[in-house]
């Protein structure tokens, strides 16, 4: 098996974008990780990319040779696939651009994830997000992600005494966190007062708990590490990909209190990095709501469980933590194209570690770490990078 | 010069407020009228439509501007809810004046712009010394699906505008910004329109009234400090602060024409009710900035300048008309409406 390494990235701004197209978003992105990889169309060997529902949104499936046409790679046939998980489907493509590369069977592989969900109005959205939850037994009895989350949210309480403050710091510390970011969508600070006074949207979810609607596409660029120096100078390798599932629902969950595909997963990206906790530098979780960063931190193995809030709300997983969590503003701030989110968070973690985060930069970042989670805890990733 | 020779307006009596509708619909009236910036709308008895609104709006410009209806060469009516598909509101109206029968007339569809489009052509056929006076009427019963956001905003009022030349207001410019942008659209047969969400601000009102307005001022060589006054078309209460902030302009300068906090969206009448409300109170020599919005989309900016000849026109008082007010509830509310048969 060899190392792999990240030798470029490429997003669009994430936000509402209504001036751009599925295909524009994809073109862009694209462009802009081969540009910054030095490669040309020729040199690409693989393709993959996430995305959730371009069905449910553009109405527009087979959308790996699509991604084909839009950057004119047609000519070269080479391999293209459509990854799904819900919103994992970025961080299953990258896993597979970089099993493929790992096993010595495709040398340079683009990965990247796009999202359009600003064609539909809210409640179209609402309802395809819902498609990432068991629609026979939980959409249909009138579920939304929101409250799913908002149960996870309210046993979390129940049984930590988490608070909705601490649940708000999360929000507030990654908007912080976003208005650094110029890709955001949203780069406005807010305080916990904000964040409480916002619509009750499932409670004890507010508004500004839940991480927003968003246009926006992301892509990397992989090669195996022994040539990744012809490319960069500011190398990032994997030092880990790991990927876990569980039930699709929440009511057959093995405990509510924790997502177990995340403690799953971190553990085996641990293990195949020969790594602790404590060897990481910054993390990327997948914060689709507050509640979610919260069970992420202590079930990755960085918080005891039950005390992510009260971790946050002191400021320890501040940009000057201990322990940086979401530097690029996370899901909740950045915005979370479903299929583009996983590709991103690697992006933010490769920037960290080539120094090129600017505001955000955590000091000597070296050993970086991205979770992306699909639905309410079906399916999970979690990649180890290291700067070298 | 083309002129402004006579305004006139009309709100119907009947009142709705936030607190009523929410109150069906299980909405929160604070985050409501906060999020929307609007308390109460206007609603029509159930006599009142589209043709009734636009008459009497003619009717008081007529009084006000003691001109000879029978001079009147042009009668435009812009609405979304014109009484019928085929057949003009505009000749109900003539007749109603006394403009009849020489004269052209038709009805306009421009979303919430179709009076000001019937405004602009109204200048041009005076310009072209086609007409003595052209008359251009903005009017709307608005329709909005029960439980839809629309509901707290869509109301009933209208505005006549008398063009002509030497009169109380010159218009020193117009000049319109449009593209094919559906944010907003009813099919022919349906009875409520439908919208596009979010899409109906930053793609829809926001970029075709700042074009509009940026370009009028470019044109005029002005900036937003030049005018005493600025109206710009009223979705909400929200929308129209929200852009003349985008643009530059300051409270004192739009606060007068911003009626849709207490009379809701009068579509095709918005913006014409607001500068109505504007001329109540102007003096010669103000300078108005005047922006209308219609879905589908477009803008139409008008560059107005109020000369000596206001002071001696009895104005409309627009505001002190929709203070006499009645409140309905929601039954009789749908029950004026229609909707209950």
């Amino acid at each position: 098996m060899r190392e792999v390494a990240v030798i470029g990235v490429g997003m669009t701004k994430f936000g509402e974008i209504w001036d751009k197209s599925f295909r524009d978003l994809v073109a862009e992105a694209g462009m802009k990780a081969i540009m910054d990889a030095g490669i040309e169309g020729k040199d690409i060997d693989a393709m993959y990319i996430g995305g959730m529902s371009s069905g449910g949104f553009v109405e527009q499936e087979h959308v790996a040779p699509l991604a084909i046409e839009v950057a004119g790679l047609e000519e070269f046939h080479i391999p293209a696939t459509r990854v799904e998980g819900a919103c994992a489907s970025g961080g299953i493509a990258v896993r597979h651009g970089y099993m493929a590369v790992a096993s010595g069977i495709h040398d340079i592989v683009i990965v990247g994830g796009a999202e359009k969900m600003t064609d539909v109005v809210g409640t179209e959205a609402t309802n395809v997000l819902a498609s990432a939850a068991d629609r026979e037994w939980e959409a249909f009895f009138g579920m939304t992600f929101p409250g799913l989350y908002a149960l996870m949210a309210r046993y979390h309480m129940h049984k930590y005494g988490t608070t909705p403050e601490q649940l708000a710091s999360v929000a507030v510390k990654n908007h912080y966190n976003g208005s650094m970011n110029p890709n955001a969508q949203y780069k406005r600070r807010i305080t916990v007062d904000d964040v409480l006074s916002s619509p009750m949207v499932a409670d004890p979810l507010h508004l500004l708990d839940c991480s927003p609607i968003t246009d926006g596409a992301a892509a990397i660029v992989l090669a195996p590490l022994d040539i990744a120096k012809e490319y960069t100078d500011k190398i990032v390798k994997f030092r880990a990909s790991a990927q876990a599932s569980d039930t699709i629902s929440l009511f057959n969950r093995s405990r509510f209190d924790a997502l177990p595909v995340t403690i799953h997963a971190g553990e085996r990206a641990f293990k195949q990095a020969g790594l602790t906790p404590k060897d990481i530098d910054l993390v990327e979780v997948h914060d689709c709501f507050t509640i979610a960063e919260i069970m992420a931190i202590e079930d990755l193995g960085f918080f005891k469980k039950g005390e992510g809030g009260k971790a946050t709300e002191e400021g320890l997983t501040a940009i000057d933590g201990e322990l940086p969590v979401n530097t690029s503003g996370g899901l909740k701030s950045k915005g979370h194209p479903v299929g583009a989110t996983g590709v991103a968070q690697v992006i933010e973690v490769t920037l960290q570690l080539r120094g090129e985060a600017g505001e955000r930069q955590v000091k000597d970042a070296r050993i970086g770490m991205t979770h992306n989670v699909g639905g309410s805890g079906g399916t999970a990733v979690v990649n180890i990078l290291e700067g070298i | 010069m083309v002129s402004i020779v006579g305004y006139g307006a009309y709100v119907p009596r009947y009142r709705i407020k936030v607190e009523e509708i929410a109150k069906i619909w299980g909405d929160k009236a604070e985050s409501i009228s906060s999020g929307l910036g609007i308390f109460e709308k206007s609603v029509p008895f159930m006599d009142e439509d589209t043709a009734t609104i636009a008459v009497e709006a003619a009717r008081r410009a007529i009084k006000s501007s003691d001109i000879d209806a029978s001079e009147v060469g042009a009668i435009y009516v812009g609405s979304e809810s014109h009484p019928y598909a085929v057949k003009p509101t505009s000749t109900i109206v003539a007749e109603a004046i006394g403009a009849t029968p020489y004269l052209t007339a038709a009805d306009y569809e421009f979303a919430c712009k179709a009076g000001t489009a019937g405004l602009q052509n109204c200048i041009g056929l005076v310009k072209a010394n086609m007409i003595k006076y052209g008359m251009a009427i903005g009017a709307d019963v608005a329709q909005a699906a029960p439980g839809d956001a629309l509901e707290y905003t869509a109301a009933a009022g209208g505005a006549a505008y008398i063009v002509g030349n030497e009169g109380i207001a010159d218009i020193n410019y117009t000049i319109s910004f449009a593209t094919d942008t559906p944010d907003f659209w009813r099919r022919e047969g349906q009875p409520y329109p439908k919208h596009g969400e979010r899409f109906t601000g930053e793609p829809a009102y926001y970029k075709h009234i700042t074009n509009a307005a940026k370009m009028l001022m470019e044109k005029m060589g002005t900036k937003p400090e030049d005018y005493d006054y600025a109206v710009f078309h009223q979705p909400n209460g929200k929308f129209p602060v929200r852009v003349a902030r985008m643009l530059g302009f300051k409270k004192e300068q739009y606060e007068q024409g911003l009626l849709c906090p207490i009379i809701g969206n009068t579509y095709s009448g918005s913006m014409l009710v607001g500068l109505a409300a504007t001329l109540d109170i102007a003096k010669p020599g103000d300078r108005i900035i005047a922006v209308s919005f219609g879905s589908g989309a477009g803008s139409d900016a008008f560059d107005i300048t109020v000369t000596d000849r206001i002071e001696s026109y009895p104005r409309q008082n627009v505001r002190e008309m929709i203070s006499h007010k009645k409140y309905v509830d929601y039954g009789t509310y749908m029950k004026f409406k229609g909707e209950l048969k």
